[in-house]
């Protein structure tokens, strides 16, 4: 089974949840994939400190401009969808954070001046802690291209294992690259005006790639009752069943801050992450 | 850089955090009542939430399109596979596209030999003008699932530019997306100063490092507040200390404060409650509105 854990509003608990999940199934001696797939932020392996990891790059192609044979054209320019090249004083520059990679520029210049290198997007990590196989991206501080390198992620999960995908946050393309395809889409979500209202439009987006939904509510409390009460009945409206609600509470709040797992510190929380987990079998089945 | 010289000139700040949830649109929020005189903008394009503290009326809804999309005309179609072999993003087979997958780079477009792909215009999502008590506001929404953000974060800080021009105000408060990938680069363009929000987790510390070497990358001038700062004073510390040892400045801490999810969860912002999170942000914005004022 493989469990997409996102959110449309950020710092909601997606990476709490995520990790506790995957935690107390190794604890019972599953075998279990986690994916660290917000690779802008990456955040999981700090709940596990591994001191040791493999590390990959993920490259992307860029051009190359054989300045011999160019004869500053333009079309190259004209044609690159990214503006990732430009003729300035007859000369061909390119600027390769903007480039994507499609190959264009090199394919249809006329005068086979382009050639391709590769440019470095970022890394893929992985590491063997508490019986965790865990794997995170890590993208170059200024790319634009993630999806790529949660591409590159998503490769090394074995779907024959539980697969835990801690996706970034938001509704548009890194978090469709992250949770495409999952057996069910799980939504972390808090009783706020903004958390109900990024909710909805997760759903919106989790629904258009025909995943099945179901959904977490974290920092529930007496203050937020009113709100609570909105949340679910919008879920029960939109048949997305709430799995589990998580009380606002310092201690809680403290532990995660200090990068400690709940479940290794409480053992009402394993029980109610292993719960959990049993419930989502439900759901897929 | 803006050419210095005219006290007139537009200044804009820019509110990011790396790691979501820090507060952000807390501190923003905030700034808006404050402030009175400024335009209100919301960078966050996937979920955008300022204006559900804003209250405000809409006064326009542009489409964005961002870049056009490749189509498949059936008739001239004859699954020849040149597309599936040119795509380097696995997003075409035989005609059949894959949009979550398809970058809009047009390769396939031009290596089709039988004219079968051809570039059309689609909406994905709309951006917003609106009035609200605090000043105009400009915010937008990116459909789900849709690719550009940074093209439609570009659009709606032009806009914003704009209406500051045409409502004489000077200054631009900006809520930036959380991360650090194509949306928050494009709300990095013209920012004359960024303020972080970071709280004291091992996450957001995390994420804080890596969003101040993005901004450091692009030489804007920076500012760090941390938000619930007493839930680890010891990581409260650390990240001052070292933030300090960099050079940073960290210039606000605001106290845990349960008034803070009050206020939230009744759509208001903090500043207009009294308590010690409203106290602490008051202190932050009379700093951050020197430091505007400041710059040449």
């Amino acid at each position: 089974m493989v469990i997409a854990v996102a959110s449309g509003k950020g710092g909601t608990g997606k990476t709490t949840v995520a990790t506790n999940l995957a935690a107390a199934l190794a604890r019972q001696g599953q075998a279990v994939d986690l994916l660290d797939c917000d690779v802008e932020e990456p955040n999981d392996h700090l709940f596990f400190a591994p001191v040791e990891w493999q590390q990959e790059q993920v490259y992307s192609m860029v051009p190359v401009i054989n300045e011999a044979i160019c004869n500053a054209c333009g079309l190259c320019a004209r044609d690159c969808a990214f503006h990732a090249l430009a003729v300035i004083a007859g000369k061909v520059l390119t600027f390769p954070e903007l480039c994507h990679g499609c190959g264009g520029c090199a394919q249809f210049c006329p005068c086979q001046a382009i050639s391709e290198g590769q440019r470095s997007i970022g890394e893929v990590l992985t590491a063997r802690v508490a019986g965790i196989d865990l794997t995170w991206g890590r993208s170059q501080v200024g790319t634009v291209l993630t999806g790529a390198v949660i591409q590159a992620v998503r490769h090394r999960a074995n779907p024959n294992r539980s697969v835990i995908i801690d996706a970034p946050p938001g509704t548009t393309c890194p978090t469709v690259a992250a949770i495409s395809g999952v057996d069910l889409c799980l939504l972390v979500t808090e009783p706020t005006p903004f958390g109900l209202h990024d909710l909805q439009l997760a759903v919106e987006m989790a629904r258009s790639l025909q995943l099945p939904v179901s959904v977490v509510v974290n920092r529930t409390g007496d203050m937020q009752a009113d709100m609570l009460g909105k949340v679910k009945a919008y879920c029960q409206e939109n048949n997305t069943p709430v799995l589990l609600e998580i009380p606002l509470s310092r201690e809680l709040a403290a532990c995660c801050a200090q990068g400690h797992l709940w479940v290794n510190e409480y053992e009402r929380w394993q029980k109610e992450f292993t719960k959990l987990w049993s419930l989502l079998e439900k759901q897929v089945a | 850089m803006v050419p210095s010289g005219k006290a007139s000139r537009i200044k804009e700040l820019l509110v990011i955090s790396g790691k979501g949830g820090t507060g952000k649109t807390t501190v923003l929020g905030s700034f808006a009542a404050l402030s009175q005189q400024a335009v209100l903008v919301d960078c966050d394009v996937d979920a955008a939430n300022l204006y559900l503290l804003l209250d405000p009326d809409i006064t326009g809804t542009v489409d964005f399109h961002g870049l056009p999309q490749p189509r498949t005309v059936q008739e001239k179609c004859r699954s020849c596979s040149v597309c599936t072999e040119v795509c380097r993003f696995g997003a075409i087979q035989s005609g059949r596209i894959d949009y979550y997958a398809c970058e809009c780079c047009g390769v396939c477009i031009r290596a089709c030999p039988h004219g079968a792909i051809v570039f059309a215009q689609v909406v994905r999502g709309q951006w917003f003008t609106a009035n609200t008590q605090y000043g105009p506001l400009v915010y937008a929404r990116l459909h789900p699932g849709e690719e550009n953000s940074g093209l439609l974060v570009a659009e709606v800080k032009k806009r914003a530019r704009e209406v500051a021009k045409e409502t004489n105000r000077h200054i631009i408060l900006t809520d930036g997306p959380p991360g650090i990938g194509c949306p928050v680069i494009s709300s990095l363009a013209a920012v004359d100063l960024v303020l972080i929000v970071t709280e004291p987790t091992v996450s957001g510390w995390h994420d804080l490092q890596r969003t101040i070497e993005l901004t450091q990358r692009f030489q804007k001038r920076l500012m760090v507040c941390i938000n619930k700062y007493d839930i680890c004073i010891d990581l409260t510390n650390e990240i001052t200390d070292q933030c300090r040892a960099a050079g940073m400045r960290v210039i606000g801490r605001i106290p845990f404060d349960e008034k803070v999810a009050a206020a939230m969860s009744a759509g208001k912002p903090v500043v207009g409650s009294s308590g010690k999170a409203a106290t602490a942000i008051r202190g932050l914005w009379s700093q951050v509105s020197a430091e505007l004022q400041a710059i040449e």
